[in-house]
């Protein structure tokens, strides 16, 4: 039980008072708000979306809101301060605030030029500026490797499709997140899409075959097999789609019943009936190792071979043998049963749970849980993907919020992103203030979001950092090749624990390995290198710059920030036998890059 | 060349970690360690954890039922203990003289992630505590009868570990694979370079963490600190299994499993308090008595003849083994002839140290679904395991948000094993 003493922090024991406070997010149900100003802004908000046109590009007209969703979430999350009795600490410098925001949406930090535009910028709108540059077609390529890397991720793991004879073919997996995040398409409809996708896992070769291509078929091409009799068929299709989409951990159903949250096993394996007429079909082009899968529909007969009634059979603890059938359970506690016939022209399972995943109540929650979770390092519940009456989240009103204008925007990413880089509360900086010393999460305490909080880079940040910081994204060579380094770099960190739930685990955390790559490893050597061409080289033969300004460079590039007086004494003192000037510089370069400022976003 | 160099790096090293720049501002976690460092200091204790990931097939291996419709075809063999074992482990029966069995362990995590996080810190999941592992709970014990060590602490061959939680980054697993294999350990710098930049780097890592920004800035130039010493000690050459001889390294058998347990006798000799060594691929919901025929010989050459050599160099009374996966396996068989996740009854193995050795603790029945006498949690084994070098299970610790955590889950120790 998390120990509090925050007047606020809601219990979590289960509190079916609270668990029936969940409304469902659409916004058209009318008796769902609980304050009359958000019941207001509902109304307003609905009102607009009706006059919104549904970009299919990124292109998110600010303008054409009238209520702001900013201003909204400020409020909610003030309120929430006074009444614990917090005063957040101060704003973040610019620098930090324009590394933070860079970071965060595209996935490395500003190069000297871009911060240094932003900080002498004089305009008193220029973080909404750079946030807007950020989502729009200037940085369409970063944005879009950061977030299709991160659902990758997400969806297959870090290991996905790179063992010898996976299922799933994450280059596919990756061309269908690029796709859909290049052309900001709606989270609702990429959901149905990777539910419901038929085809083919990889790009065959051959043109003729291009049409049968859908990425979208890798995320369930590993979590499906061969056969939909087999007991155990489609457990992990079920348990990651709940927890991915639904915010649910409902593994453990599996077998029992959940011993805290409200799920119970005979949901676990309704969900489960909704795969079974699909398949995964291996795909062979001579030699033993897969070159593709099929992903495809087919009837499905049940164990007693009875399509017009096919259930699943699973059993309780007790030994007892159940029956259960295709019934979706949502999170207003409404369930939709779909016909128990196996026959595809009856009912299309899957067809029908793409449909029913994209309108639940639980869809924008578990979204934005999670991207509350990617800037802010902690999401409204711990972790964000356990959500349930067993672990209430720490900001329901806002939660709930947010969510409905998440829906009501079209599921529109980019504009969810807006509003939460946006908001007060992710400007300010990560010191402590005088009087928020207990908001610290690291500690057990629940989040009060009143200062930002520090946490490390991921392993793809941190590559991405070095290559723009030392410009090594322009020596030519193709970007697949560049891909391919990237890939293998990031893989040395990557444990597989080699279970039936690919699990895994990242050594990039921290850690002795972590600091060993940095202090010696290839990358970093590159980085430091005082070649023709390189970034050091060009720094210090700069003649138009003196040591001083050459060593604020480096600071600019590496930490967001000038060098202070100090700081300059220390490095004349540290490297006055160094000599030539480009060899101090390398060595302050060196440290800079192993710092605790440098790996952490703060 | 190279020599000169490690001894002048070690010379500005050794005068840096004497300074105060290397102090660690005080962590608001501590324990308490009792009486005990005095005794702990006397004979170096340690921990070699096997770990079976997956969750092996124990009542195929320990627990046999050959009687029984779900027992399977394998029959059990006399060991030189006072138990049968599966037949087609012969070399550990011949050194169960210095094992035990628990056969009534009885747990209720039988998700692989929960699972191993039960298994490995003694308590369940929650969402608002890490707890640590064995290899962190006994590296932080132990460390200060180690003041020499330069190598971690807590080695994880294969790294299917768990992490330290509130114990801090510090007491994280270090993840080798079993061939030894350390990356980027070569600086490439003079030695007085290295030291001017140890210097600047310092200085900047300190004024950050005076920012108080939280504490995460701090266990950074912690491990920058413990990476350093890494770098130069000799000490490392124990994860070099090669250097063994010919003749040694073919009784572990040339396997990664194999190898990783020779790393580990090499690993406690050099004084690292805790070795987790992990072999997986025991998750046989198919095909499970093919898998397992294949897969024993491996897991059987090497950990007898780590146990035989731990017994030859004096130091199996100082050397706690711990054998078990996240849980057992179904006494039924599933219809691809496997065994599915089962923790209801199911057997762990202990050896070594101040163990009772050659006897079987408890009882499960005629088929193996029930434990007929007092079943044993993840706690119990850990409390058992620890009390067996020494450490006290009085010792608590305060966990990041100044809550008292008792050591190994408050488990009681299981009493035939340490009368």
């Amino acid at each position: 039980m998390p120990q509090s003493n925050q007047k606020k922090w809601p219990v979590a024991v289960p509190c079916w008072r609270q668990a029936s406070g969940w409304r469902t997010a659409l916004p058209f149900t009318v008796g769902s708000a609980r304050k009359t100003n958000v019941f207001v802004l509902l109304i307003l908000t609905v009102g607009f979306y009706a006059t919104l046109s549904i970009a299919a590009d990124e292109n998110i007209d600010p303008g054409a809101e009238k209520e702001n969703p900013i201003l909204h979430i400020d409020h909610l999350l003030r309120t929430n301060w006074e009444e614990n009795e917090v005063v957040p600490s101060p704003l973040a410098t610019e620098g930090e605030w324009c590394r933070r925001v860079f970071l965060d949406i595209v996935g490395r930090i500003p190069t000297i030029d871009e911060l240094d535009a932003f900080v002498k910028d004089k305009s008193s709108e220029k973080k909404v500026q750079l946030v807007d540059r950020l989502l729009s077609a200037s940085y369409a390529d970063s944005y879009t490797r950061n977030w299709e890397n991160l659902w990758t991720t997400i969806l297959i793991g870090r290991s996905g499709g790179t063992e010898r004879n996976s299922r799933t073919n994450r280059q596919g997996m990756q061309i269908y997140l690029q796709e859909a995040f290049a052309e900001n398409r709606p989270y609702d409809q990429m959901v149905q899409e990777l539910i419901s996708a038929q085809g083919i896992s990889r790009l065959p070769s051959d043109a003729k075959d291009a049409e049968k291509f859908n990425g979208a078929v890798n995320f369930l091409a590993m979590k499906l097999g061969n056969d939909p009799n087999d007991a155990d068929y489609g457990t992990q299709a079920a348990a990651k789609t709940s927890r991915i989409f639904l915010g649910l951990r409902v593994q453990c159903t599996q077998c029992h019943d959940h011993p805290f949250n409200r799920w119970k096993q005979n949901q676990f394996w309704e969900l489960n009936a909704f795969f079974r007429q699909t398949v995964a079909l291996r795909r062979f082009e001579g030699g033993r190792n897969i070159a593709f899968i099929e992903l495809a529909n087919q009837d499905f007969q049940g164990p007693t071979s009875e399509p017009e009634e096919a259930e699943i059979f699973y059993d309780k603890r007790n030994g007892v043998r159940m029956a259960a059938y295709p019934v979706f359970t949502d999170r207003s506690g409404a369930t939709t049963e779909l016909s128990r016939s196996g026959f595809l022209e009856d009912v299309d399972r899957r067809g029908e749970l793409a449909k029913l995943l994209r309108q639940s109540g639980y869809l924008p929650v578990a979204l934005v849980n999670r991207y509350w979770d990617h800037f802010f390092g902690y999401g409204f519940t711990q972790p964000f993907d356990d959500m349930g009456p067993h672990n209430a989240p720490s900001h329901p009103d806002l939660l709930e919020y947010l969510s409905q204008q998440f829906v009501a925007s079209g599921y529109n990413l980019k504009q969810l992103i807006r509003w939460i880089t946006l908001s007060e509360s992710y400007a300010l900086s990560s010191r402590f203030g005088i009087k928020n010393k207990i908001d610290d999460p690291s500690t057990g305490n629940p989040p009060l979001f009143s200062r930002f909080y520090p946490r490390q880079m991921r392993a793809e940040q941190l590559y991405d950092s070095l290559l723009t910081a030392t410009r090594a994204d322009k020596t030519g060579s193709s970007s697949v090749q560049q891909n391919e380094k990237r890939t293998k770099w990031l893989r040395q960190f990557v444990i597989a624990f080699g279970t039936d739930e690919n699990d895994e685990a990242s050594t990039f955390n921290g850690t002795i390995p972590q600091v060993l790559a940095l202090f010696n490893g290839d990358l970093v050597r590159q980085a430091t290198s005082t070649a023709d061409g390189s970034f050091l080289e060009e720094v210090s033969q700069n003649t138009e710059i003196n040591t001083r300004q050459k060593l604020n460079q480096l600071f600019r590039a590496a930490l967001a920030r000038n060098a202070t007086a100090e700081e300059r004494q220390w490095a004349n003192k540290a490297f006055t036998e160094s000599g030539a000037v480009t060899v101090a510089l390398q060595d302050v370069w060196w440290v800079l890059l192993n710092t605790n400022e440098f790996i952490l976003n703060h | 060349m190279a020599r000169s160099l490690n001894r002048s790096r070690r010379h500005f090293l050794q005068h840096l970690s004497a300074g105060a720049a290397w102090a660690m501002p005080a962590a608001h976690f501590l324990s308490t360690l009792q009486s005990e460092a005095a005794e702990l200091q006397k004979n170096q204790k340690s921990v070699i954890l096997l770990w079976m990931g997956g969750g092996p097939a124990t009542i195929d291996l320990w627990d046999l039922k050959p009687g029984s419709i779900t027992g399977g075809p394998f029959t059990p063999i006399n060991t030189s203990g006072d138990m049968q074992i599966c037949e087609h482990l012969p070399k550990m029966a011949q050194q169960m003289h210095q094992m035990s069995i628990i056969r009534s362990m009885s747990t209720r995590e039988a998700d692989h992630t929960r699972g191993r996080y039960y298994m490995h810190t003694g308590f369940v999941p929650n969402p608002s505590v890490e707890h640590p592992s064995y290899g962190a709970v006994v590296a932080h014990q132990l460390e200060q009868t180690r003041e020499n060590l330069e190598i971690p602490p807590f080695v994880s061959v294969g790294g299917n570990s768990a992490g330290p939680g509130f114990l801090g980054l510090a007491y994280a697993p270090f993840i080798v694979d079993s061939n030894g294999g350390i990356r980027d350990l070569e600086t490439q710098t003079s030695a007085e370079r290295w030291q001017a930049r140890m210097q600047f780097l310092n200085q900047l890592e300190s004024q950050f963490i005076r920012q108080q920004r939280g504490m995460a800035a701090g266990e950074h130039k912690k491990i920058i600190e413990k990476t350093n010493r890494l770098l130069t000690s000799p000490q490392m050459d124990a994860f070099q299994v090669s250097k063994e001889s010919k003749k040694v390294q073919s009784t572990y058998g040339n396997t990664a499993f194999g190898r990783g347990c020779l790393m580990a006798r090499r690993l406690v000799e050099a004084g690292v308090p805790f070795v987790e060594v992990d072999l997986g691929g025991w998750d046989t919901h198919n095909d499970n008595f093919n898998r397992l025929q294949t897969k024993l010989p491996e897991m059987d050459q090497a950990m007898a003849a780590l146990v035989a050599d731990l017994a030859d160099r004096q130091l199996l009374d100082n050397v706690a083994l711990l054998w078990m996966g996240e849980f057992g396996r179904t006494p039924r068989i599933n219809g691809n002839t496997g065994r599915d996740h089962w923790a209801r009854s199911w057997s762990a193995v202990v050896g070594g140290a101040g163990f009772n050795r050659g006897i079987a603790v408890g009882k499960t029945n005629t088929d193996g679904t029930e434990v007929e006498t007092a079943p044993y949690a993840s706690e119990d084994l850990m409390a058992t395991v620890l009390q067996s070098i020494g450490i006290s299970l009085e010792t608590r610790f305060t966990s990041a948000n100044g809550r008292p955590m008792k050591i190994a889950g408050g488990g009681r120790p299981i009493r035939e094993l340490l009368a």
